[in-house]
C-alpha cells in the first residue's frame, strides 16, 4: 500500500509469536496505513489476537509468549526504541470483554493521563467531557460522572473503555472483539465511533464478527492457523477473494 | 422417594451437629470466661499495678506489655511481610527461587511458638545482644506471624481480577503504578484481615515471649524498647501455676481482658475495612 504514496503508520516485519512450545503466529508481513480501519478476521487459534497484543507489548506480559520480528510505529521500533509504557499510551486498546476499573466514570478516564503524570484539574475535567463525547457517551453520563463505572451497563462500559482509551490521545486503537458481548443496538454505537475516530486515528479491529469487518473495515486481511493468507480492500475480500480458504471461511463453511 | 427423604434428613442433621460442634467449645469458653472473670473487671483491676504478689491490685503492666507488642511487632512485619507478598504475586517470576521462597514461608507457618522463642532467644537476646527486651520479643512474634500476613495478603492480592492490571498496563501504567493503583486498593481489605489474624497471635502467644521479653513482675511499667515487659497471656500462666492463694477471678478476669482486647482489635480493623470497602 506505501507504493500507493499513503503514509505507512506501522509496518510489521518477521512477527513470529509463540507461547511455550505453541506457536501462534509465523512469520507475518504487513504494513498498517494511517488512517485505515484494518479489520482482521480468522477462526479462532489463526493468530490474530497474537497479533493485535503484539503491536502494544502486551503480549509481554504473558509468562511464556516469546516474540521475535520487528514492529516499526512511524519508523521507530516498539521494543528496542521506546518503552513499553510510552507505546501503550500511543496505542490504546479495546478488550472483549469492558473492564472498568472499580473507580468512578470520571477517574476511570483519567487514569491513563493520571499515571502519565497530569494533575491539573482542567485538563483532566476537559479530557473527560472530550473523550466521553468521542465516545457517543457524554450525553447519557454527564450528570453522573462520580458514579462507579461498573454500574452502567454493558453497552455504556464499552464506550467508557473506548472514551478512557481516546483520554490517552492514541494515534493507533486497537480492538480486540470488541462487540461480542454487546447487543445490536450498542454494537451499532461502538462501530459509529469507529468510523468517526478513522478521521484522526488508525485503526485495528479484530473481529469474530464477518459481517462486521465488511461494515467497518477499509481493509481486511484474513488469518488462518497463525498466518495471513489474504488481505486486501474490505470490498475485494468480501465479493472476490483471491484464495479458495477465505472465501470458504467468509461463507461461513468453517470457522 | 420416602426412602430418599430420609437418607437426605440423615444427612442433613449430620452436617448441623457437626457445625454445632464447632460452635459449641467456642460458646462454652466464652461463657465460662465471662461468667468467672467478669467479676474481677474494675477500673483498679485493668488500670492499676499488682499488690501483695500479684495477689491483688490491677493487671495494668501486662495489658501495657501486651500492647506494645502487639504493635511493635506488627510495625516491623506488616510492612515487610505486605512488601513479600507483592513481590510474590505482582513481581516473581515462576523459577527455583521463587519456589524455595514459597516453601520457607509455607515451613515458617509450621514452625512451633516455642521453637521461635528458642530462635528469638539465641539471635536477638544472645547474638544481637539485645538482651530480654520488647524490641527482642517484638521481633520474634513479627518473624511468627511473616507467614500469615504474607499469606493472607497474597490470597488478597490474587483475588483481584487479571484484567485489572491488563486494563492498567494497557493504559501506560508501569507495573508499580498498576500495583499501586489498580490492585491495592482491592486488596486492601484482605489485607488488613492478614493484620488482624496476626493481632490475634501476637497477643495470644506465650511461647515466643517466654524467653525474649516477658517478666514475671515488674514494679513499674516498661520505658523504652530495651525493657523487659509483662505480657498478659504469660502474666495468666504466672499467677495460675506459680502462686498460690491468687483469687479464681483474677485468672479468668485476665483471660477475659485477654480475649476482650483482641476482639477490640478485630473490631477496629473490621470498621476501617468497611469503611475501605465503601469508598470503592
Amino acid at each position: 500500500m506505501n507504493t500507493a504514496g499513503e503514509k505507512v503508520k506501522l509496518s510489521v516485519r518477521g512477527l513470529a509469536v509463540s507461547y511455550s512450545a505453541a506457536s501462534a503466529l509465523r512469520s507475518l508481513d504487513l504494513d498498517i496505513v494511517a488512517g485505515e480501519i484494518l479489520s482482521i478476521i480468522g477462526p479462532s487459534n489463526s493468530g490474530k489476537t497474537s497479533f493485535l497484543r503484539s503491536l502494544n507489548r502486551m503480549n509481554e506480559l504473558h509468562p511464556h509468549a516469546r516474540t521475535s520480528g520487528t514492529i516499526l510505529l512511524d519508523g521507530v521500533d516498539i521494543v528496542r526504541e521506546i518503552s513499553a509504557e510510552s507505546l501503550r499510551k500511543r496505542i490504546g486498546m479495546i478488550f472483549a470483554m469492558p473492564v472498568p476499573l472499580p473507580l468512578s466514570i470520571r477517574d476511570n478516564i483519567t487514569y491513563g493521563p493520571r499515571m502519565a503524570g497530569v494533575r491539573d484539574t482542567r485538563t483532566l475535567d476537559a479530557l473527560v467531557e472530550e473523550s466521553l463525547q468521542a465516545a457517543y457517551l457524554w450525553d447519557e453520563v454527564k450528570d453522573r460522572l462520580d458514579m462507579s463505572g461498573q454500574k452502567i451497563s454493558g453497552g455504556q462500559q464499552q464506550r467508557l473503555c473506548i472514551a478512557r482509551t481516546l483520554a490517552l490521545k492514541p494515534d493507533v486503537i486497537l480492538y480486540d472483539e470488541p462487540c461480542s458481548g454487546l447487543d445490536p443496538l450498542s454494537t451499532a454505537k461502538v462501530e459509529e465511533s469507529m468510523l468517526e475516530l478513522r478521521k484522526s486515528h488508525t485503526l485495528v479491529l479484530v473481529t469474530n464478527n464477518t459481517k462486521q469487518a465488511a461494515r467497518v473495515g477499509t481493509r481486511t486481511a484474513f488469518f488462518l492457523m497463525g498466518e495471513m493468507v489474504e488481505i486486501g480492500p474490505t470490498e475485494k475480500i468480501f465479493t472476490a477473494p483471491a484464495d479458495k480458504r477465505t472465501e470458504d471461511y467468509i461463507v461461513g463453511r468453517f470457522g | 422417594m420416602k426412602r430418599e427423604d430420609k437418607r437426605q434428613n440423615i444427612g442433613f442433621g449430620a452436617l448441623l451437629a457437626a457445625t454445632l460442634l464447632v460452635v459449641i467449645p467456642v460458646l462454652a469458653i466464652v461463657v465460662l470466661i465471662v461468667a468467672k472473670g467478669w467479676g474481677a473487671l474494675s477500673w483498679e483491676f485493668l488500670f492499676s499495678m499488682p499488690r501483695d504478689g500479684m495477689r491483688a491490685g490491677g493487671i495494668f503492666p501486662a495489658i501495657v506489655g501486651t500492647i506494645y507488642l502487639v504493635f511493635i511487632s506488627l510495625i516491623f512485619a506488616l510492612p515487610i511481610g505486605v512488601m513479600a507478598a507483592i513481590y510474590l504475586s505482582e513481581y516473581a517470576k515462576d523459577n527455583a527461587l521463587t519456589r524455595v521462597i514459597n516453601l520457607a514461608i509455607i515451613n515458617l507457618a509450621g514452625v512451633s511458638s516455642v521453637v521461635f522463642g528458642l530462635f528469638g532467644l539465641s539471635l536477638f537476646v544472645v547474638f544481637l545482644k539485645f538482651g530480654v527486651s520488647i524490641i527482642s520479643g517484638a521481633l520474634t512474634l513479627g518473624i511468627m506471624t511473616l507467614p500469615v500476613i504474607i499469606t493472607t495478603t497474597r490470597e488478597a492480592l490474587r483475588s483481584v481480577p487479571a484484567s485489572y492490571r491488563e486494563v492498567s498496563f494497557s493504559l501506560g501504567a508501569s507495573r508499580w503504578q498498576t500495583v499501586r493503583h489498580a490492585v491495592l486498593p482491592r486488596a486492601l481489605s484482605g489485607i488488613l484481615t492478614g493484620a488482624i489474624l496476626s493481632v490475634g497471635r501476637v497477643a495470644g502467644e506465650t511461647a515466643p515471649i517466654l524467653f525474649t521479653v516477658a517478666a514475671f513482675y515488674l514494679p513499674n511499667l516498661p520505658t523504652g524498647l530495651s525493657d523487659q515487659a509483662m505480657a498478659l497471656p504469660y502474666h495468666l500462666y504466672v499467677i495460675t501455676t506459680q502462686i498460690p492463694g491468687i483469687p479464681e477471678s483474677f485468672r479468668y478476669g485476665t483471660a477475659l481482658v485477654l480475649i476482650g482486647f483482641v476482639l477490640v482489635m478485630n473490631i477496629i480493623a473490621t470498621v476501617i475495612r468497611s469503611k475501605a470497602g465503601k469508598k470503592r
